[in-house]
């Protein structure tokens, strides 16, 4: 759903905040870890996470999804289509009430066991599962992401992401499609992993 | 019948049903003007700009009841700037002079001050019913008025008004001698309401029929009020998150069970899986049920509850029902008469949720089904002209396919055909919404078949003027019509101006009519209102006196016997 400016923006004021209150409070790591690991992408849920993306930024073809655009579309000048998919004023024709409805306050506090002060990330910036975990990345800078966790290699910790659902569960990040998971977080929490031993595993459907 | 004593006459009168009906009578004879004026319960004014209020009034003077709209369907889209009116306050100053008597109003896309509600609620001493539907400009002080002054309220219905909410205090305001409400409906409130207040005003009003909470109620109120008020008929919960413990949630259980009428659900704010077994005791009896506003509930546990509901007559959900779940409701709902199927990602770029084949399993399953909006991501002429010979009882049909101008995606033709056929069978058609790749054909087709519609929506289609001529010259009852970015120009515009005399308005944004058309339509034809919209931003070199080969990016016309409206901003021109 965010487009790379939007990804690149929430980035950035993520740092702003970091530099404005980290150093002094000592956040877990202090130094920056040199190259995250962005490349990774052999990760259980990286699927999961490529499934639920859609589409990002813009598409210029009319007919999106569609293979090669037939001549018959480009020949007959048939409507008005937008020339990009980019947001139409007033489309789909849903009323601003149910937007604003649907759209329910997708901020959530974020907390890494051991850290004396929790964050705050706003979950519908994110396209996936994926981007969450770089945000978190930078926003806990002694991070790297390893196989669905964040591993401070200063400390050779490593944290399993999880989650408070709805319904006051402790749930696992990643096992349900990425939609769900917006509309039914209610706070994160980094959890170390020596003390994970009671995750909910995956429910079953 | 000249010889009828007019009471007689007034009787007769009383059986017509309809405005319309009564509209014919009352231009038959200055007899029956006058007897069918008299006694004129209740108006409705399609367009508030149509007729000016104190004629409304001086007319029908007897007036209880008061239906009146404000601005064109578009707005609902944002393709309105917000003040460009449909003010509430002439109506009800004029009515407040005029139709003391009056006990109920109902407004929709207006908007509604604080001061107009504390006049209202002072001025009627009769006061019965309030329904405000997609208004805006109020707030809970002018609720708290007409809770404090309408000492017979029955019915305070707000629907998805945008209302500031300055505190809870209004629910107090109704006073203790207030027994009188049947219908309470605040679910688009934002904020929070007194719980305490709300529980003794339901437990004290024992014909309360319908209660809509909002988002804000919490789990425990409900419960608390479904135990106060088990005759409830239609309820609308708060937001239904139950935290784990079990006592609140059995306690739920137990006071839903009591609720026997019950026959219509929607709220489900925040609604998680956990939560919707409350509510599978009353599940048989429902004949209403809106999901509309809960993502959370998807796929198993979405279908396991309507497995339940087979008396369902009106059905609200969010496209996470997939296909599948829309077989499920083929096979249970064989009362349906209604579906609406809402997007759950507004901007259309998630996976598909629901393609032709759910609409095709609907249309076979249930035999009485006569009204639909259907937002999907695809749509195949094969499956459109299967749903026409399913379902050929179709009075309403909406469907909005999320990429503007897609064609079928098997065959990659335009699904002119399957419009087509819709048109073609569905013979008591009176509103349909196209979307999909169009061309001027389609038209041609509605214009040929679509006898009885009323109200058509087009947006991103048709090829030339050809397309919206062939709507104008074939739909004899068309009243509304409303097109956006279609390539419809002058030509078009001006090939049949009496026309618009017959429907209630025309809109058209981003097409192909200029300037110096519009101003041809207004010189030739008097009694309609020609406005054109502009909304210049900065970068705009548009001047004062723009050519008349400018295009126009929004025109708005009706009918009227105001003449042009004297409190139009200065972005809009009536020509």
């Amino acid at each position: 759903m965010s487009t790379m400016s939007e990804m690149e923006r929430s980035s950035t004021e993520m740092e702003v905040g970091y530099e404005e209150t980290a150093l002094t409070l000592g956040l877990p790591g202090g130094s920056r870890a040199g190259g995250s690991d962005q490349q990774e992408r052999k990760h259980g849920f990286s699927e999961t996470a490529d499934l639920s993306h859609g589409s990002s930024g813009i598409e210029t073809r009319r007919g999106g999804d569609l293979g090669d655009e037939s001549p018959d579309c480009a020949a007959s000048g048939a409507g008005r289509p937008p020339a990009s998919k980019a947001r139409v004023v007033g489309w789909p024709p849903v009323r601003s009430y149910r937007k604003n409805a649907l759209r329910s306050c997708t901020y959530v506090k974020v907390a890494v066991d051991g850290a004396p002060y929790l964050r705050k990330v706003d979950l519908e910036t994110y396209s996936g599962y994926h981007q969450l975990l770089i945000a978190l990345q930078e926003m806990f800078s002694c991070f790297t992401i390893r196989d669905r966790r964040l591993v401070d290699l200063v400390k050779g910790t490593d944290y399993i992401p999880t989650y408070e659902d709805k319904d006051g569960d402790w749930m696992l990040v990643g096992d349900v499609p990425w939609k769900m998971f917006v509309a039914s977080c209610k706070r994160l929490r980094l959890m170390k992993s020596s003390e994970a031993v009671n995750i909910a595993p995956r429910a079953p459907q | 019948m000249t010889y009828f004593p007019e009471e007689v006459v007034e009787r007769i009168f009383d059986f017509l049903a309809t405005h319309r009906d009564r509209n014919a009578v009352s231009t038959v004879c200055k007899t029956w003007y006058r007897v069918e004026r008299l006694s004129r319960r209740s108006v409705f004014v399609g367009n508030c700009y149509a007729v000016r209020p104190e004629r409304v009034v001086a007319r029908y003077p007897r007036l209880r009841s008061l239906t009146v709209k404000g601005k064109p369907h578009f707005a609902d889209f944002n393709l309105v700037p917000h003040d460009w009116g449909g003010f509430a306050l002439p109506w009800i100053e004029a009515a407040a002079r005029g139709c003391p008597g009056l006990e109920e109003l109902r407004l929709k896309r207006m908007i509604v001050f604080d001061e107009s509600l504390e006049l209202l609620a002072r001025s009627f001493p009769n006061f019965k019913v309030l329904v405000l539907i997609s208004c805006e400009g109020f707030s809970t002080d002018g609720l708290a008025a007409i809770a404090t002054y309408c000492r017979v309220l029955r019915e305070l219905d707000l629907q998805e008004n945008e209302m500031e909410d300055r505190g809870p205090q209004w629910l107090s305001c109704f006073p203790d001698s207030c027994t009188s409400l049947v219908s309470l409906n605040f679910a688009c409130l934002k904020g929070e309401v007194n719980a305490v207040s709300l529980e003794r005003l339901v437990a004290r009003c024992p014909n309360l029929r319908t209660l809509r909470l909002n988002r804000a109620v919490s789990v425990d109120t409900l419960s608390k009020i479904l135990a106060r008020a088990p005759h409830l008929v239609d309820l609308g919960t708060g937001s239904f998150t139950i935290d784990h413990r079990a006592e609140a949630y059995h306690k739920l259980i137990n006071n839903f069970i009591k609720c026997k009428s019950l026959r219509s659900l929607s709220g489900f704010w925040d609604a998680t899986p956990r939560c919707l077994p409350a509510v599978y005791p009353i599940c048989g009896n429902l004949t209403g049920l809106n999901l509309s506003y809960a993502p959370a509930i998807q796929g198993a546990d979405l279908i396991k509850l309507i497995r339940q509901c087979s008396k369902l007559q009106r059905l609200w959900v969010l496209d996470c029902i997939g296909d599948k779940g829309l077989a499920v409701v083929a096979n249970t709902c064989k009362e349906l008469q209604e579906l609406r199927v809402f997007p759950s990602d507004v901007y259309g770029e998630g996976i598909a949720a629901v393609t032709e084949e759910g609409l095709v399993a609907v249309s076979s399953g249930c035999p009485k089904l006569i009204s639909l909006l259907y937002f999907c991501h695809q749509m195949t002429n094969a499956a459109l002209i299967t749903v026409a010979k399913n379902c050929p009882q179709f009075t309403r049909f909406r469907l909005c396919i999320l990429d503007p101008g897609k064609p079928d995606p098997v065959t990659n033709q335009p699904l002119d055909e399957g419009f087509g056929a819709i048109v073609q069978s569905c013979k008591d058609l009176r509103r349909l919404s196209l979307s999909g790749h169009l061309t001027d054909q389609v038209f041609l087709y509605i214009g040929m078949y679509a006898e009885r519609l009323e109200m058509l929506s087009i947006a991103f289609a048709g090829d030339s003027d050809k397309g919206m001529v062939y709507v104008l010259n074939g739909c004899k009852n068309l009243r509304k019509l409303e097109i956006r970015d279609s390539p419809f120009g002058d030509a078009a515009l001006l090939e049949d101006v009496g026309k618009y005399e017959t429907m209630r308005s025309l809109w058209m944004s981003s097409c192909d009519v200029t300037l110096g058309g519009c101003k041809t339509l207004a010189a030739k034809m008097p009694r309609l209102n020609v406005e054109v919209i502009n909304e210049m931003d900065e970068s705009d070199e548009l001047e004062e006196n723009p050519s008349d080969l400018h295009r126009v990016e929004k025109m708005y016309v009706y009918r009227t016997v105001a003449g042009p409206r004297n409190d139009a901003p200065d972005f809009v021109w009536t020509l």
